[in-house]
C-alpha cells in the first residue's frame, strides 16, 4: 500500500514522515506541492516544517497550492488526511479542520518534548495507541489552539478533540499558562478532526518518535493507527 | 480601466488573545511610559487593484481579505482606499485632456 507525504517549499519534516511510513510497512510516496495528482495514495500527511516561509500566516500560501485541491478532493471522498504541525496549521487555513493555529502565549518557539494523551480510541487516527500518554517533541511558534467557546463546546460533544496535552500523570493541562501545555492552547487542544472524522491535525510530531533508536516510538502508535485506516478505507473502495 | 491603491489593515478580533500586543504592553514600562493601553499588533497589506470602477476594485479587495489575508476566525480587516489613477489607455479613448495619470489622494 502507497502513503503520500506532501512536501511544500519549506516542508522540512517530510523525510522523517516518509521513514515513519516506511518503519509502519508501507511504500512511502513523496507528493510534490505543484501537483494535485495523489498519484493514487491510499492516505495522505502533511507534514511539519515552515510551507512557504509561513508568510502572511502560518499555512495559508499552502492552502492554494495545487497539491490541496487533490487533498480536498481526497478527503472529501473519505480519505484519511493527517496533518502533522505545519501541516495541521495548513489543514485550519484550508478550513478541512476546524479552528485556527495562533501565535504561542509564550511568544516563544516550543521545540521540546510534550506528554499528549488520546482523547478517545475509537478513531481512525488513535485506535492503536494505548490510551497512555505519548511523549512525543513540539516544534513551532504558531500551535496555540483557538476556537470560540460554542465551537469547542460541540467539538467537545462531537468527538472531536482528539489529543490534549497531557502531566505525567494523564491529567490535561488544561491552565493555558500550565508549562506541559507549551503554547497555550484552549482546553489544551493539541489535535483535533474533523465532522467527518477522516481528517485530523495535530501540533506534536509523531513522526520524530517512530523508533526507539529515536527516544521512543510512541509515535508509531499514531502513525499505525493512521496507516491501518488508510489500508481500511483502500480496501473497502 | 483605473488602477486603485488600498491597504487592508488586519488585526486580531476583540477577546482574542494577543501575545504579540501583550509583549508591547510589558514593555512600556522601561520606556517610562504610563498612559497607554490596549495595545493590539496586526498587519497591513497594500496593493494595487486595476478595475473599471472603485466598487469593482474593492470588491476584489474583500474577496482577498476574506479569503487570505485574514483569517475570519480570529482577525478582523478594514480596507482603505489610498489612491486612485486613472490609467492613460482608457483616457485615450475619452477624449484629450481629461486628465491622463491623474491622481486622486
Amino acid at each position: 500500500m502507497r502513503v503520500g507525504v506532501v512536501t511544500f517549499p519549506g516542508s522540512n519534516s517530510d523525510v522523517d514522515a516518509l521513514n515513519a511510513l516506511a518503519v509502519a510497512g508501507v511504500e512511502p510516496v513523496s507528493l510534490w506541492h505543484e501537483s494535485p495528482d495523489l498519484q493514487g495514495v491510499a492516505g495522505v500527511i502533511l507534514p511539519g516544517g515552515f510551507a512557504y516561509g509561513d508568510y502572511l500566516r502560518a499555512g495559508v500560501i499552502a492552502r492554494f497550492s495545487p497539491v490541496m485541491r487533490g487533498v480536498s478532493d481526497f478527503a472529501a471522498k473519505g480519505g484519511h488526511v493527517l496533518g502533522i504541525c505545519n501541516g495541521f496549521q495548513v489543514l485550519a487555513e484550508a478550513r478541512l479542520v476546524p479552528g485556527a493555529l495562533l501565535r504561542n502565549r509564550s511568544l516563544r518557539f516550543a521545540g521540546r518534548l510534550v506528554n499528549i494523551k488520546p482523547e478517545r480510541l475509537d478513531s481512525p487516527f488513535t485506535h492503536a495507541a494505548t490510551g497512555a500518554p505519548l511523549r512525543v517533541p513540539v516544534a513551532h511558534g504558531e500551535g496555540c489552539y483557538y476556537a470560540d467557546e460554542a465551537t469547542l463546546d460541540e467539538l467537545e460533544r462531537s468527538g472531536q478533540v482528539l489529543f490534549r496535552y497531557v502531566h505525567d500523570d494523564g491529567s490535561p493541562a488544561l491552565d493555558p499558562d500550565d508549562p506541559a501545555n507549551p503554547n497555550g492552547s484552549l482546553r489544551a487542544i493539541a489535535g483535533v478532526c474533523n465532522a467527518a472524522g477522516n481528517v485530523a491535525g495535530l501540533m506534536p510530531h509523531p513522526e520524530r518518535m517512530s523508533e526507539a533508536i529515536l527516544g521512543t516510538d510512541d509515535g508509531m502508535q499514531l502513525i499505525r493507527s493512521f496507516v491501518d485506516s488508510a489500508k481500511a478505507w483502500e480496501a473497502g473502495r | 480601466m483605473s488602477e486603485f491603491r488600498f491597504a487592508v489593515n488586519v488585526l486580531p478580533k476583540p477577546g482574542i488573545l494577543d501575545p504579540q500586543g501583550r509583549a508591547v504592553e510589558l514593555s512600556l514600562p522601561h520606556l517610562n511610559v504610563t498612559t497607554v493601553s490596549r495595545v493590539r499588533v496586526g498587519r497591513r497589506v497594500e496593493l494595487t487593484v486595476t478595475a473599471a470602477t472603485e466598487p469593482a476594485a474593492r470588491a476584489v479587495v474583500d474577496g482577498l481579505a476574506k479569503e487570505l489575508l485574514s483569517n475570519p476566525l480570529i482577525e478582523a480587516y478594514a480596507v482603505e482606499l489610498l489612491e486612485a489613477t486613472s490609467s492613460t489607455v482608457s483616457d485615450a479613448g475619452s477624449g484629450a485632456g481629461s486628465g491622463a495619470g491623474a491622481t486622486r489622494r
